[in-house]
């Protein structure tokens, strides 16, 4: 595969100097840490600081949700691999504006421990750190395992709900609830048609026989519930909600935020041709569609296939939804 | 703590036969990062065959700032326990993934071993131990899980086993480090259950683990450091 890079090391680094560079007015680099980005104006006195992190490959996540009442500090580890305790420390540091420090993440071991020791290294210096662990990611556990489930383009959906709580002058521990509740409202689930390859390893990562899709498949390719014969867009759609609906408490009546994620390879049209079927299927059972996104919202380097996520809102949702917010991955007007 | 005193006779003895302290660490973190260094390639292609590939850089770079601590020498060599704890700091600000906070740990704990100064080498099953003890703490992960722990337990028994039957601490530091590469050339014959490489489940059998690999080159710089590897065991 052709790509464009100069040396697999530097990969990261040049990732980060670039998006810092087109993205000055919203975000900024870490003074003292290559591998922490950091919301312009943060931290804000008074208001709960958001962090999140997780390893590189899947811009614009996490850095690009770094911005105005979203993230206020990034994270930023190898590709596919998780930051540093120190990195999560810096984020963290640098999100606190006296009132404490929400990390929202996704729920994979490396993440978890260095979130772990950064939390507890905070809190000797006396900031207060919440945490909330995305596991929206269906096919990652049976429910009875909900626990075990990762955390895939859901967190965008939780970090959205959890900055515009901060925002709001909420405590961290109102803050971690209203991610928390949104995390609960939330499940996700991905089809992949196509793998990747880490530049430093040079071979996929795994195969997916030209023909076939992988149902339930993980951010970093991790196996899925089972490899099928690709079927039509409306199929691959009908199949996606149907997980979602399986796994989720929904009905007629109920309002929805939908987010529509390619992971990397697939054309951008194509996402607009689930959701086209996704949105009438979800309109048949007389469930609304109060927000649709739609793009590469979390990608999984050149990984062919998309993801599905599915909020069931309230009105406290809705609020916190609409409330605006500026980063370079999601935008929301007053 | 106290300190541990000891003088006189058993001064001299425990002298004579080395024990674990500042000059010893020194000794050991470089050694250790030398061969992770000379195999940094190959831990990286091991890695590549089943997780992301970049275990060696991981690895190598990690204990070379480690290496970097004791560059020069120290002036405090009865005061190993804060020497470790820099070690794991060090690593924890260079490593990120699972290794970092999993070798920052197996330090941290290793510390506490030495909080009441240098340690005999012929207690240094304790130091192996709880460097063994901070991995599975943090990990999670037991014997048989295709880990790093994988060769750190075998290499344990076999140090203390070695000490048991008479062995000089040169030898038991070396059958540990023997112990240690046979549990890694055995995870290749283990379904991942832990770690990145779990997500390919039975897709992970006929590779050794990296983090198994790793460990065995930590441990054979660590008997590096005990002394010359006696005639007959390892290769």
């Amino acid at each position: 595969m052709q790509r464009f890079i100069n040396d697999p090391d530097d990969i990261v680094d040049e990732t980060v100097r670039g998006f810092v560079k087109a993205h000055g007015d919203l975000v900024r680099q870490h003074p003292e840490n290559a591998r922490v980005v950091v919301a312009q104006g943060a931290p804000v006195a008074g208001k709960v600081g958001i962090v999140t992190g997780g390893g590189s490959g899947h811009e614009p996540a996490f850095i690009g949700y770094t911005g105005r009442n979203m993230v206020d500090a990034v994270a930023v580890g190898e590709l596919f691999s998780s930051p540093t305790a120190k990195s999560f420390l810096d984020a963290i540091r640098a999100a606190d504006g006296g009132s404490g420090v929400c990390v929202l993440y996704g729920n994979y071991a490396g993440d978890n421990m260095n979130v772990k020791m950064a939390a507890r290294m905070a809190a000797k210096e006396g900031i207060e750190v919440l945490t909330v662990v995305a596991n929206d990611d269906i096919c990652s556990a049976p429910p009875e395992e909900r626990d075990k489930r990762r955390g895939v383009a859901g967190e965008i959906l939780m970090w959205k709900i959890g900055g515009a709580k901060a925002a709001q002058g909420a405590s961290v521990r109102e803050v971690q609830a209203a991610a928390q509740k949104a995390l609960d409202a939330t499940r996700s689930v991905g089809v992949g048609l196509a793998p990747c390859t880490l530049p430093a390893n040079g071979k996929p990562n795994f195969e997916i026989p030209a023909g076939r899709m992988e149902i339930g498949i993980g951010h970093h390719g991790e196996p899925g519930r089972e490899v099928v014969d690709l079927a039509s867009a409306d199929g691959v759609a009908d199949e996606m909600l149907r997980i979602v609906l399986d796994d989720h408490d929904l009905g007629a009546g109920d309002e929805v935020c939908v987010l529509v994620s390619g992971l990397g390879a697939t054309p951008v049209n194509e996402l607009y041709v689930l959701y086209n079927r996704i949105e009438s299927q979800l309109s048949e059972r007389r469930i609304r569609v109060h927000k649709p996104f739609v793009g590469n919202y979390f990608t999984s380097l050149e990984m062919m296939g998309a993801t599905l996520t599915v909020m069931k809102l309230d009105e406290d949702l809705k609020a916190l939804l609409a409330a605006e917010a500026a980063s370079p991955g999601l935008g929301v007007s007053a | 703590m106290p300190p541990r005193l000891v003088g006189g006779a058993d001064l001299a003895h425990e002298m004579a036969m080395g024990r674990i302290d500042t000059d010893f660490l020194a000794r050991f973190f470089q050694a250790a990062a030398a061969r992770l260094d000379a195999q940094r390639d190959e831990l990286c292609h091991l890695d590549g065959e089943i997780g992301d590939g970049d275990h060696g850089s991981s690895m190598a770079n990690g204990f070379a700032a480690v290496a970097a601590l004791v560059r020069g020498g120290r002036h405090v060599p009865e005061d190993p326990a804060a020497l470790m704890r820099e070690a794991a700091a060090a690593f924890l600000g260079d490593v990120g993934a699972t290794v970092g906070p999993l070798y920052a740990t197996a330090m941290l704990d290793a510390a506490k071993a030495l909080d009441r100064g240098p340690l005999p080498l012929d207690r240094s099953p304790e130091f192996l131990a709880a460097m063994a003890g901070g991995i599975a703490r943090r990990g999670k992960a037991g014997p048989g899980d295709k880990t790093m722990l994988d060769a750190w337990l075998p290499a344990v028994h076999a140090a203390e086993l070695a000490l048991r039957e008479g062995a000089s601490v040169s030898e038991a530091a070396w059958r540990a480090a023997a112990s240690a590469r046979a549990g890694a050339e055995a995870t290749a014959t283990m379904i991942a259950s832990r770690g990145r490489a779990a997500r390919l489940k039975e897709r992970s059998l006929g590779h050794r683990d990296p983090g198994a690999v790793s460990a065995a080159l930590i441990l054979e710089g660590f008997a590096e450091a005990v002394g010359p590897r006696p005639a007959g065991i390892g290769a």
